[in-house]
């Protein structure tokens, strides 16, 4: 049985098959063609944490295939925590359903949660652990807005020290050939041995010194949370926000991607840019979603 | 003449070389706890000539298995069992560390699953040697941990 838990399981051979699959789903996920492949499984989504967009491009994935969906929500999920282990509510919800996307505020709960199922279990989000289909939606979109992964440049803004959305994909981009930038505030840097653990082509760097040369821009939310009072705060998000100035001298094929939802990391004039690909990389996430879940049910 | 810190035993286990100060740390590996009856000594801080100062347990009447002994190497790289038999030296071999530890570890991470207090589940980890340091990782949350004796369950 196939699981998906962490990027980090699988190759450059895996992540390139599944981006294909996707690529062959883009029209069904458009709704321009019916491709009923699923009809007839069924997929439950336990979601222990909220979640808008991953949990609603799931059900629109499995339904373009054909699928039907069963919910737990976070709220239900409150109270089944009161009694019910996890080991158990995953034991009885593999029984109802031919695959499970859980999202859980434990890291590792999404390998413990496919060690007591019966069925395929999907990892979105474990905590500050892996949320491997948004990696794979990432090189998604920009295999296809800049038509390749192996050569690409790629600037990574914001919170490089939390984020696990950026963690997850340094660590997938330096299966490619690509050449990694990381900015950000200081007290947000890259942890120091996760930069000595990851291979590859990647060093920090100031935006302005490397906006020209950049294929890609991908911006993440600096939180609040993570500053010890609200001036510093405001000091440093704002001198990372994307502007039309911030982006002036970059080439006219540069994309701009972020994971959403943002708050003020890029000001609303660049949405009109040609660079701004954020909407359209949220919807790659339902054909790449398709080619997970047909991947692990079919 | 050799000098024996503690008398010798007929048949049994002597686990030598212990890293100084982790007997006690041997023992709880081991699943040697205050219930126990069998006859055990335990020397701390002994001198010695390869380590300096080491820790030295002896278990009486009984063999130890070697999956158990393993274990030890992740807090004792340095360690070497004598089976003793018949107050002889039946074998002596240096211990090596599993690749894989169930149960002996305990991640760090607050927010590891595996520090989920109803769930049923074990502690895993994946031990590696670079350069004469032993060092772990959590099969659940990826964290790495050195210095293991600082986490034994
Ligand atoms: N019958 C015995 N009862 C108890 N302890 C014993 C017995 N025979 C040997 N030992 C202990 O086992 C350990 C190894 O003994 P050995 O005679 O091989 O010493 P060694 O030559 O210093 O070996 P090594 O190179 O392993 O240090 C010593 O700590 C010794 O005290
Ligand atoms: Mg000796
Ligand atoms: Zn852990």
């Amino acid at each position: 049985m196939r699981h998906l838990i962490s990027i980090n399981d699988l190759d450059r051979e895996d992540i390139t098959y599944i981006l294909k699959r996707a690529e062959e789903f883009e029209d069904v996920a458009r709704g321009e063609r019916s491709l009923k492949i699923l009809e007839g499984k069924i997929l439950g989504n336990l979601f222990f944490e909220p979640s808008t967009r991953t949990r609603m491009s799931f059900e629109v994935a499995m339904k373009r295939l054909g699928g039907d969906v069963v919910n737990m929500t976070a709220q239900e999920a409150s109270s089944i925590a009161k009694g019910e282990t996890l080991a158990d509510t995953v034991r009885v919800v593999s029984g109802y359903c031919d695959a499970i996307v859980i999202r859980h505020p434990l890291e590792g709960a999404a390998r413990f949660a496919a060690e007591n199922s019966s069925v395929p279990v999907i990892n979105a989000g474990d905590g500050a652990g892996q949320h491997p289909t948004q990696t794979l939606l990432d090189l998604y979109t920009i295999k296809k807005e800049c038509g390749k992964l192996d050569g690409i440049t790629i600037a990574l803004v914001g919170d490089l020290k939390y984020s696990r959305t950026i963690h997850s994909l340094i660590k997938a981009l330096t299966l490619f050939e690509t050449k990694i930038y990381l900015v950000s505030p200081d007290a947000l840097a890259l942890p120091d041995e996760m930069l000595e653990e990851i291979g590859g082509d990647v060093s920090r760097a100031r935006l302005d010194e490397v906006i020209e040369e950049v294929d890609v821009l991908y911006v993440t939310r600096i939180q609040k949370e993570r500053f010890p009072d609200e001036e510093e705060y405001r000091k440093v998000s704002g001198s990372y926000r994307i502007t039309l100035n911030t982006i002036k001298n970059a080439k006219d094929s540069m994309i701009i991607m972020h994971p959403l939802p943002r708050v003020d990391e890029v000001d609303p004039a660049v949405d009109k840019t040609r660079h701004a690909k954020y909407f359209q990389q949220a919807f790659y996430g339902v054909p790449v979603r398709m080619a997970i879940l047909s991947e692990v049910m079919l | 003449m050799k000098e024996l810190v503690v008398s010798k035993i007929k048949d049994g286990t002597v686990i030598d070389h212990i890293n100084a100060g982790r007997a006690p740390l041997v023992l709880k590996i081991l699943g040697i706890d205050v219930g126990t009856d069998l006859t055990v000594s335990m020397a701390m801080n002994v001198s010695s000539s390869k380590m300096g100062k080491k820790d030295i347990v002896k278990v009486e009447g009984m063999y130890i298995s070697e999956e158990k002994l393993s274990k030890i190497a992740l807090i004792s790289p340095n360690a070497t069992i004598n089976l003793i038999r018949n107050y002889e030296i039946e074998r002596k071999f240096k211990v090596n560390p599993p690749e894989v530890v169930e149960e002996v570890l305990k991640c760090p991470n607050p927010m590891c699953v595996s520090n989920a207090e109803r769930e049923p589940v074990r502690s895993i980890f994946y031990v590696k040697i670079e350069e004469n340091e032993v060092s772990a990782r959590c099969h659940y949350c990826g964290r790495k941990i050195k210095d293991l004796a600082n986490y034994i369950s």
